[in-house]
């Protein structure tokens, strides 16, 4: 009994480590559950809906004759070569060049018949067309496939899959952010009225509603009419009999009534008020009397606004904002060409029908053509522009290349918003921070300039919701006590004892007690009764519920807490810990909830435990979930300036590193990997949850921060050669070319033949093999032939033979490696393949092993990036008193004004871990829950190995051999090396090519082109009177063109070689001709003046 | 603080009061200057060398540097001795000198390594460059001084190129196998690739043309006879070779220096530090004494009893101290104790990869300098 006690009185322990939900969470929900949640819920529920919707084809003229679609599925990826289905993975359409696609299957009933027999026939599996499949959905075969599984199928199990592969480019469909539709939004215009509007959007049409207040009268501007309709009238017109019954409804109080009075003084088109203003509305058999509610809600809150001005919506808040993910996208192309399909069938069937005397059967299941279906939606994605004039979208780079420079790039691209509309537009307040952004949307990864602030990204636990069926929760409001309408009169709308209870944006009715049913609400969403990401968010100021189940909100899990105790208990982690609790039980069982950003309002939600008060309804699982991916990265990112951790999610896309674990197989355009990548000595939970240990980016340098040499100004770096020399910074630099024989229209093709391994060209065809394609592993230089090709001299006409043309019919194609003279490249693998139009094509892959040279950019994790300055030896490197010497040399000026204190905190830590041999961690606000370690206990091991607590080290030069007169703050930081290097840009021309038609040098570097003097660089040369050096750029150098000038005429001659003069070919005489210079430019603009009637005469005049 | 320590121990006395030097000594905080780096808290001082001969001729201290003087102080202690690692005392020599030995050994003494390779077939992951930069890293267990340098114009002959070969191969349905540097197999009769820009003589009796042109086999030197060539570790991995996996290649190493690359340092790593010297400026007893020792993660301190149940801090083991700092860390504990290096004590360590020994690799260095003197020497007569 004494031990019960002791055991009562015991504080009840607080604080619970709810880190491992982490991990399970992303287990269950992937890096890109987003995208793979929209996309399996449009093929499996979507879909179907849509194919419902429009089940009908008619022909026009006669309605018997029909083509019911019954059912609609997704096959499994597959590709018919040759009329063989053959199965398809991802993999194999990134090196075939084909598109990962899967049938779209429909059962049909329809009608055949002749003559007026007519009989209804069933058909079973009809593909009507292909559609692209996103990798690791439902459809995709590697869904639910094990390491081993996906080994075998080519893929890297670390890849997160939610892209598509189209014409073997992996497709990314961006997450597209806008503003929530078919809700209120009170604004104000750019004049500074307030304005009530509300975008609709159905299955059917698109509106956009305003309501506005303008000179203290109320309008109502719809696109439909002309003009702005005064609102009194709109609401007359839709039933309400007198002023009094409008003025109820929107509210009795005097000083809503003194605001409509100017519109009530003031006071056709039933269809337009019934099917487009406020589409949103369903309107039953001409009741518009919902129609009428809504309007007055509208107007109310909007008078609300001018009375008060706190009750003006936030356009940029997270919680009016909806997220649309490529299920989304897909469905809507989807129903457009289905119903262009179906547009197209009956048109054919019409055409079919109006002929006069048929003799073949009608079948009208021939009529469905699936090729419509399938190339618009592999056009869209290829390109990514998305043009739908149904639904009158236009929309442009929604699908991108997946970026795949390094793994989280990938991961980073994957979770990435752009927004819909206003990218130019000047206003800072779509781009500032928003505070409901918190733990939804990362604070840190946006990109500089033009799109910063604009462009985000999700954080680490977001979730984005799909949409849910509204039918049975619209009734289960009702059972649990919202009034309809139906049974209130208008004057109870706005009365003050009830709250108004919107669902997705629809006013359903009213309740008394909103609390409760709230309450009864979230009981049941935690029971699992209904969709654990329906939000139920009680607005006290506007007095209404809003019960949200729309697909594009965001939202996060949060552990639930019982007047500040969280419900997680220590036993329950344990059980995650052994396995017998997952994450979704946390969720069955009511521990954990989502909740959405306008929920959030209604939580109370402490970051820790400890600080969890009487009324805390929520707790947070991590705080550094708030943080994406890339951030995630970032060592201590807490500690530094903000700007800093930003540039870091820029460039942490850019290192290089491991791609994936099939990277040696891919066949990307470019890749650069690093030869030795490692895993950072300074951690972040973030890391090893998205597997960056796996697949690093980066090398752990020994950093001494000091000037050295004089090379170092300006964030340069100075490094250690032999450090270099053993591989750090070692990158490979692979790059793709691609060659295809052509097959032509008269059956001739190209052909690769044996190399000449005498004679001319010899040399340049060293590296083939006897199969006319440059070997694996041979080394490539410029301007070597890699493939011996020869291509038909005749290609249209038909010929005789064409499979067996004579040697002479043929002309060389050879291709030849454009590299720059003197850089070389070796082969690394050869692929050859048949093309989707049967065309044999070859892949080349070069590869270029490549040590840092001054020049080369490299960068820590703290957006501190800086060239490489100078390479040292290592002779003349500083070394320690345990003889260990840096890698690399950062300038301490680099500190002072960036304020990355997480860099120093990174070297301490790394210091720290190497010499206990632990792996430290500098996870985001880590320091309280452990998930950090602290400067303290950094600075104690350091002690404890022997090495100052500052991480300041006696160090002796290199160069004299003497102590150097500071200590030094020497550790190892996690360096990346970027993807800029010097070798890729360096460009000097003295000779070189010339355009054709101005015969001015050619432009940039590819071309190898000349570098401009440009016209403000004229202009100094003009200021500083260096007449000769500008004559010099300006027409030496450029395009000198001599000319023959008739002295009389003023026009251009010609020079006559056999008579050795220049003659004027308008005065037909050479007596009056002058040679001169002139750019070749002015020139050509003289002839093409002619060319157009204009004569400009030369007037010249003895200098 | 230094001269604050001073004034803290003796009174406070004007100038002019101060008795004489005696010529031919400095004073205290010269001699200190002079002869030790003091270590204080925030930065080293006095890390410089006083070169100048007549910097103390108004004291009537000559500070030139004598032969006599050098060969009376100097004196070479070996501490340590290990197969390819060494510990030795340098002292009374100047740091610059000691800094020449150092960078000597990192960078100017020659080893043999693998410089060429001949891939024959390379079907594993790792890149025929990857795999060669690898290969080159590998130290080699063979005495560069047997070998010549072979200049670009050399016929690789038995007196300037070893040849290794390697060939591993991991049969289809095996498990992955790694390849270590023990596959390395010395071939002393040269490469046994043939040219293949050579037409195949119409002899078939002569012997065919390889890369290499040895006149005799390396294996009947009595050099190498009894000590055969080979990495100086079996165990470094060079590649993982999955089924069906094959490398084939000829490795050709040559002698180098480390200042051209890395992988011809006879060294991983040659340094020296100096001496540490901890004073005690004052008697430090009981808890403080105490405190002190506990402060010190290497112990450098060592507790005393000086009867009556008081205990004293002496300081025992001055060499191991790192220079952590932490015992002058805080609440004047600089006052108390002070870091000094003795300027012209090394403590020379030399970790050798393995071609020579250590002891061998810094005469060699010993060497290096005395010809460069020489050559000096010669150029300036």
């Amino acid at each position: 009994m004494e031990i019960d006690k002791q055991f009562l009185a015991a504080p009840v322990k607080t604080s619970v480590d709810k880190f491992q939900l982490l991990p399970e969470f992303l287990k269950v929900r992937g890096l890109v559950k987003q995208h793979l949640d929209s996309y399996n819920y449009f093929v499996r529920t979507h879909i179907k809906k849509i194919v419902q919707a429009n089940d009908l084809i008619t022909a026009t003229k006669d309605p018997s004759i029909y083509l019911r679609y019954k059912d609609v599925r997704i096959g499994e990826p597959s590709m018919v070569l040759d009329g063989v289905t053959e199965k398809l993975t991802p993999q194999k359409c990134r090196l075939l060049d084909t598109t990962y696609t899967a049938p779209i299957y429909v059962n049909i009933e329809y009608v055949t018949g002749s003559h007026g027999s007519k009989t209804t026939q069933m058909k079973r599996d009809v593909i009507i067309g292909r559609m692209p499949v996103m990798l690791r959905s439902c459809c995709c075969i590697l869904h639910g496939k094990d390491e081993e599984e996906l080994a075998k199928y080519g893929e890297c199990p670390l890849d997160p899959g939610g892209y598509f592969v189209v014409k073997g480019n992996e497709k990314v469909l961006l997450i597209q952010e806008q503003l929530s539709k078919n809700r209120i939004i009170i604004d104000t215009d750019n004049k500074g009225c307030v304005q009530a509007s509300v975008a609709s959007i159905t299955a059917k049409t698109k509106s956009k509603t305003i309501i506005r207040m303008e000179k203290e009268k109320i309008y109502l501007l719809l696109n439909k009419f002309g003009t702005k309709v005064p609102i009194m009238i709109v609401l007359k017109a839709m039933g309400m009999e007198s002023d009094q019954e409008v003025v109820q409804m929107i509210g009795r109080d005097p000083r809503y009534s003194e605001l409509l009075l100017p519109s009530i003084e003031e006071g056709r088109a039933l269809s337009i008020l019934r099917d487009i203003f406020l589409a949103n509305i369903p309107v039953d058999q001409d009741n518009f009397r919902s129609k009428c509610i809504y309007v007055a809600v509208m107007v109310r809150r909007m008078m609300e606004a001018i009375l008060n001005k706190d009750a003006m919506d936030d356009k940029d808040y997270v919680g009016n904002k909806r997220l649309e993910l490529s299920g989304q996208m897909l469905s809507l192309l989807f129903e457009d060409l289905f119903k262009s399909m179906n547009e197209e069938a009956v048109k054919s069937i019409d055409k079919i029908l109006a002929k006069p005397s048929r003799s073949s059967r009608l079948d009208i299941s021939q009529y469905i053509v699936k090729d419509s279906i399938t190339f618009g939606l592999e056009r869209t994605l290829s390109t990514g522009n998305f043009d739908l004039k149904r639904f009158g979208v236009n929309r442009k780079g929604m699908a991108q290349a997946v970026a795949r420079l390094s793994y989280i790039a990938t991961v980073g691209h994957m979770t990435k918003i752009i927004p819909q509309f206003e990218k130019s537009r000047k206003v800072s307040g779509p781009r500032a921070l928003q505070p409901s952004q918190w733990g939804m949307l990362c604070p840190c990864d946006t990109p500089e300039g033009e799109a910063c602030g604009l462009v985000k990204n999700l954080a680490l636990m977001t979730h984005v919701t799909t949409d849910e069926d509204e039918g049975p929760l619209i009734s289960l409001c009702y059972t649990l006590g919202v009034e309809s309408f139906e049974y209130l009169s208008g004057e109870e709308v706005h009365m003050p004892n009830s709250y108004l209870i919107i669902f997705n944006g629809l006013i359903i009715g009213k309740h008394r007690r909103p609390q409760r049913f709230s309450n009864a609400m979230r009981t049941l969403r935690r029971a699992g009764k209904i969709g654990e990401f329906i939000s139920i968010f009680v607005n006290e100021k506007q007095r209404c519920v809003y019960i949200a189940s729309d697909g594009g909100r965001v939202c996060r899990p949060l552990v639930i807490a019982d007047k500040g105790v969280s419900r997680i208990k220590e036993h329950h982690m344990k059980e995650l810990k052994d396995g017998v609790r997952t994450f979704d039980s946390f969720l069955k069982d009511g521990l954990i909830e989502y909740l959405d950003v306008n929920e959030e309002n209604n939580a109370l939600i402490a970051l820790y435990e400890d600080n969890a008060k009487e009324k805390t309804t929520h707790i947070e699982i991590e705080p550094f979930t708030i943080l994406g991916v890339c951030a995630g990265l970032i060592p201590y990112p807490h500690h530094n300036q903000s700007p800093r951790n930003t540039y870091q999610c820029a460039m942490g896309k850019q290192a290089m590193g491991n791609i994936a674990y099939n990277q040696y197989c891919r066949t990307d355009t470019l890749m650069c990997l690093l030869v030795y990548p490692q895993r950072p000595l300074l951690t972040t939970r973030t890391i090893e949850l998205v597997s960056f240990d796996k697949l690093g980016a980066g090398q752990n340098a020994t950093v001494a921060v000091m000037s050295y040499s004089g090379y170092d100004i300006e964030d340069a770096i100075v490094m250690n050669k032999s450090s270099l020399d053993r591989g750090f910074g070692r990158c490979i630099v692979m790059k793709r070319m691609v060659s295809v024989c052509l097959k032509y229209e008269n059956s001739t093709s190209d052909r690769i033949i044996k190399p000449q391994r005498e004679g001319q060209d010899c040399e340049k065809m060293q590296i083939l093999d006897d199969d006319g394609l440059a070997a694996p592993g041979q080394t490539i230089r410029a301007d070597d032939i890699y493939i011996n090709k020869q291509s038909p001299i005749v290609t249209r006409v038909p010929v005789k033979s064409p499979m067996a043309l004579p040697d002479s019919s043929y002309r060389s194609s050879r291709e030849h490696y454009k590299g720059s003279v003197g850089e070389s490249a070796v082969i690394d693998r050869v692929a050859l393949f048949s093309d989707r139009d049967n065309n044999m094509k070859i892949k080349f892959m070069t590869r270029q092993t490549r040590r840092p040279e001054v020049g080369d950019k490299f960068s820590s994790r703290h957006g501190q990036k800086g060239v490489c300055g100078t390479i040292v030896q290592q002779e003349d490197f500083p070394f320690s008193e345990r003889g260990i010497c840096p890698d690399l040399i950062m300038n301490p000026h680099g500190f002072p004004s960036r304020m990355t204190v997480g860099k120093m905190i990174e070297l301490l830590g790394s210091k720290a871990g190497v010499s206990c041999g632990r792996f430290h961690y500098g996870s985001a606000f880590g320091e309280p829950s452990g998930h950090a370690d602290k400067v303290e206990t950094i600075s104690e091991t350091l002690v404890k190995h022997g090495f100052s607590y500052n991480g300041k080290d006696f160090l002796y030069s290199g160069i004299t051999g003497e102590p150097l007169q500071a200590y030094i703050f020497m550790g190892p930081i996690y360096y990346q090396k970027l993807k800029h290097m010097v070798l890729d840009k360096m460009h000097a021309r003295g000779h070189g090519p010339k355009v054709m038609m101005t015969r001015q040098p050619t432009e940039g570097r590819s071309n190898n082109g000349g570098l401009r003097v440009g016209e403000m660089e004229r202009d100094c040369l003009i200021a500083y009177g260096t007449s000769m050096l500008l004559y010099e750029r300006l027409m030496i150098s450029s395009d000198e063109f001599v000319v023959q000038v008739c002295r009389k005429c003023g026009l251009l001659g010609y020079y006559n070689f056999k008579l050795k003069t220049g003659i004027c070919s308008t005065c037909k005489n050479g007596d009056n001709i002058s040679t001169m210079k002139l750019p070749y430019a002015c020139k050509l603009l003289i002839q093409e003046l002619q060319s157009m009637n204009i004569v400009p005469r030369l007037k010249l005049t003895e200098a | 603080m230094v001269s604050a320590n001073e004034e803290q121990r003796t009174e406070k006395i004007p100038v002019w009061d101060l008795p004489d030097v005696p010529s031919g000594n400095l004073p205290a905080h010269l001699e200190l200057q002079r002869t030790r780096t003091v270590c204080t808290n925030d930065a080293p001082i006095h890390t410089e060398n006083i070169q100048y001969s007549g910097a103390y001729a108004s004291m009537g201290v000559d500070n030139s540097m004598r032969f006599e003087k050098f060969c009376k102080n100097f004196r070479v202690e070996v501490i340590r001795l290990g197969d390819d690692e060494m510990e030795f005392d340098m002292v009374g020599i100047d740091a610059s000198l000691a800094n020449a030995f150092r960078r000597i050994l990192i960078s100017e003494l020659p080893t043999m390594a693998i410089e060429n390779v001949l891939v024959a077939n390379n079907t594993s992951v790792v890149q025929d460059e990857v795999l060669a930069h690898r290969l080159g890293l590998i130290p080699l267990k063979v005495d560069p001084r047997l070998f010549n340098y072979k200049s670009e114009n050399d016929q690789p002959s038995e007196k300037n190129t070893i040849v290794f070969k390697l060939h591993s191969r991991c049969e289809k349905k095996s498990s992955r196998i790694n390849v270590k540097s023990s596959e390395l197999k010395w071939l002393p009769g040269g490469s046994e690739f043939a040219l293949s820009t050579e037409k195949p003589t119409q002899d078939s009796t002569s012997k065919v043309k390889t890369y290499t042109s040895f006149t005799c086999s390396q294996d009947s030197l009595p050099e190498f006879s009894s000590n055969p060539i080979a990495p100086t570790h079996d165990d470094i991995t060079l590649a993982v070779l999955g089924p069906g996996q094959e490398i084939e290649l000829e490795a050709h190493a040559v002698k180098g220096m480390g200042k051209t690359h890395a992988k011809w340092s006879p060294v991983a790593t040659a340094w020296y530090r100096m001496l540490p010297e901890v004073i005690l400026l004052q008697e430090i007893e009981d808890e403080k004494a105490e405190e002190l020792i506990k402060k010190c993660p290497v112990n450098v301190f060592d507790i005393e009893d000086i009867g009556k149940g008081r205990k004293r801090a002496t300081v025992a083991r001055p060499r191991s101290c790192t220079l952590c700092r932490e015992c002058i860390r805080g609440d004047d504990w600089d006052k108390l104790v002070a870091l000094q290096r003795v300027k012209d004590h090394f403590i020379f360590t030399i970790e050798s990869t393995g071609a020579l020994p250590p002891d061998v690799l810094f005469t060699e260095a010993v060497k290096i300098l005395e010809d460069k003197c020489e050559r000096v020497i010669t150029e300036m007569s």
